[in-house]
């Protein structure tokens, strides 16, 4: 599914630069629900942007779906992301002028597709994450656990095939984090894959797989039992 | 990626629509240059429509040619030698000079300029006494109260008629007197007057106290033999005055043996030089309009190049989601050309509109009135195009800046903005 080789991306500062990431090796299969832990400034977010073709590595391979990331335009990686990507953000991203159904379906337009089909998949996904009733809601008449739903809608929409999360419940309620975190297994049951980044213990064992990053580089990978987050709810 | 997207223009329009008062006030520079742009062009358009009235019934490719004396010695004959027109000289114009089309010959009772004495029933007045033919009409156009103007059958059968000025109507009749029929007397010679002629509100040469008589009248009348006074001459369309003017004045100075340098023995006056003169000062006029016009509405225009410059900006968020859901630059780019057309071309056309309805009360109120010359004012329709085209053009061209610094921006920098 992805598979990334000795990657390496620093960042100027002044006149010298941070080595955020200095050799990652990291390989992940259909279906597996990864969480990537890290104090701040270990490098996970960076490794988040990279896989999710929002920023560039200097150097390493990155594969993903049997297709090379390397020396992407603008326009690739725009198509790339749409086609393969679904982003779930902490402070979830919606577009603030646009009602739930619209946000949803917005993956869908850049698409290319027709505005009936485009809503009538964005209702579905709504659908599938409970909140179809607020499909013409606007994200500051939603409380957060339902924008942050309305955004794993919208990640799912484009149908991609791996879905990255950066700090998902991070701007939650414990109550509300289970939740999501309930419906992002459910997803995982579903066969869908997920890479998060987090730095919340309880989060990340609800992971089937933890990787541990420090200073760049990664410390501990390992698999785990998952907990269950519908015991919480 | 079509145009005509539902989405894309709902998301220009929500866009434009966030801050009203901001977009309202961006549109405010576009609004104005556009209506400076179309009143000063409807200004110079209804300048040269009152121009071309003032100019209206005198035939614009005309002049006049009258004789003065030698100021040149020439083939034995001394300077200072006296030059006078006669009929021949009109036939043999008519026939030599091909790009004349209308020739009046005219001549006039004592001076050039000079008055003669008329009088009816105890009542006189001063007046011009000219001898015409009646092709002097299709020159210099009357506009006849009452009554006809001479005729080619006054001419040959030498009627005793004349035309009167009003001003000459108003000096020998009394008001609201009937004037047609009745006899006026000039030198001790009686003319039935057969119209009366109103001055029209054109360039006009002869006034309204001036007296028409046919010029075979003339002749016999008042024994002015051949004699002319001074030809009005018309050329034909697609001829040149000067052309004219060059060739007849060759032909009359071989047949009076004028030296050929000689610049004053033959006078003439070329009318469409004026009318030239006039034509190129409102054509430069008009461009200096359009040439104003089009900085104003390059300012208005980076104006809202700069107000989007300033929404790319406070947008960097949500351009930055846009990009992680897939949007290529091409679309973030052509949204945001797309909103500064839309924002330029609205204000274009209620310019368009607030101006249209100045220049109509301007030619409601003033047109048409007073001596100076401005009538109807109006912006054409190649004007109008061309202007929404470069309008257009402009918008694009300056949008690429904010658009371009849209697309710069990366997906990674724009998520963290919060």
């Amino acid at each position: 599914m992805l598979k990334i080789n000795k990657l390496h991306k620093s960042y100027p500062i002044g006149d010298s630069s941070l080595h955020v990431l200095k050799g990652i090796d990291l390989s992940v299969e259909s279906g597996e629900m990864v969480a990537i832990m890290g104090s701040s400034g270990s490098g996970k977010s960076t490794l988040l942007n990279i896989i999710g073709m929002l920023d560039e590595a200097d150097e390493g391979e990155y594969i993903l779906d049997n297709v090379p990331i390397k020396n992407l335009t603008e326009k690739k990686a725009a198509i790339y992301r749409n086609k393969f990507l679904g982003f779930i953000f902490q402070s979830f991203n919606l577009i603030n002028y646009k009602n739930a159904i619209e946000n949803v379906a917005l993956p869908l337009y850049y698409q290319g597709l027709k505005r009936k089909e485009r809503l009538e998949k964005g209702l579905f996904h709504l659908e599938k994450v409970g909140l179809k009733d607020w499909a013409h809601h606007l994200p500051n008449e939603l409380s957060g656990g339902q924008k942050q739903r309305v955004a794993i809608a919208r990640a799912l929409a484009a149908n991609p095939k791996l879905l990255l999360a950066d700090e998902p419940t991070g701007a939650l309620d414990t109550k509300t984090s289970y939740e999501i975190m309930e419906f992002i297994q459910s997803l995982n049951d579903e066969g869908k894959t997920i890479l998060m980044v987090t730095h919340e213990e309880d989060i990340a064992n609800m992971c089937k797989r933890i990787v541990r990053l420090k200073d760049g580089v990664i410390m501990e990978d390992t698999f785990v039992e998952q907990v269950r987050a519908s015991q919480y709810v | 990626m079509r145009i005509f997207d539902r989405d894309l223009w709902s998301e220009v329009f929500s866009t434009l629509t966030k801050n009203l008062l901001r977009t309202t006030l961006t549109t405010l520079g576009v609004i104005f240059a556009i209506i400076i742009l179309f009143l000063l062009l409807g200004a110079t358009t209804g300048m040269k429509n009152g121009f071309d009235k003032v100019f209206a019934g005198t035939a614009t490719n005309s002049m006049f040619m009258w004789t003065q004396v030698t100021s040149m010695p020439y083939e034995g004959f001394k300077k200072g030698r006296d030059i006078d027109f006669n009929l021949d000289d009109v036939e043999l114009i008519k026939r030599k000079v091909e790009e004349v089309d209308v020739i009046a010959p005219r001549i006039q009772l004592g001076d050039f300029r000079g008055t003669t004495t008329v009088l009816r029933n105890g009542q006189t007045s001063g007046s011009s006494v000219y001898g015409d033919f009646p092709e002097i009409d299709q020159i210099s156009k009357k506009r006849l109260v009452e009554g006809r103007f001479l005729n080619i059958n006054d001419l040959k059968e030498t009627k005793k008629v004349c035309v009167i000025g009003l001003d000459a109507y108003k000096l020998l009749f009394d008001k609201g007197e009937n004037a047609i029929g009745e006899y006026i007397q000039i030198n001790g010679v009686y003319f039935a007057v057969v119209g009366i002629y109103k001055k029209p509100k054109s360039i006009n040469f002869d006034g309204e106290n001036a007296i028409y008589v046919p010029f075979s009248t003339f002749q016999k009348a008042f024994n002015s033999g051949n004699e002319v006074g001074w030809l009005s001459i018309s050329v034909k369309e697609g001829k040149t005055v000067k052309a004219a003017e060059t060739k007849i004045k060759k032909l009359l100075k071989a047949k009076y043996k004028i030296h050929p340098d000689d610049p004053r023995a033959i006078g003439s006056f070329d009318f469409s030089q004026i009318f030239t003169g006039i034509s190129v000062f409102t054509t430069a006029l008009q461009f200096f309009s359009f040439f104003v016009g089009m900085f104003t509405l390059l300012a208005g225009v980076i104006s809202v190049s700069n107000i989007l410059l300033i929404t790319v900006k406070e947008r960097t968020n949500e351009i930055g989601i846009r990009r992680a859901l897939g949007a290529t630059p091409k679309i973030i780019k052509k949204q945001i050309i797309l909103e500064s057309i839309v924002l330029t071309t609205f204000a274009g056309l209620i310019g368009f509109v607030i101006s249209v309805a100045i220049l109509y009360f301007i030619d409601y109120k003033y047109a048409g009135k007073g001596d100076f010359p401005f009538d109807n004012p109006i912006i054409n329709f190649t004007q109008l195009i061309i202007t929404f085209i470069l309008m257009v053009g402009l918008s694009v061209l300056i949008g690429m800046i904010p658009a371009r610094r849209a697309v710069k921006i990366k997906p990674i920098d724009a998520l963290r903005e919060e």
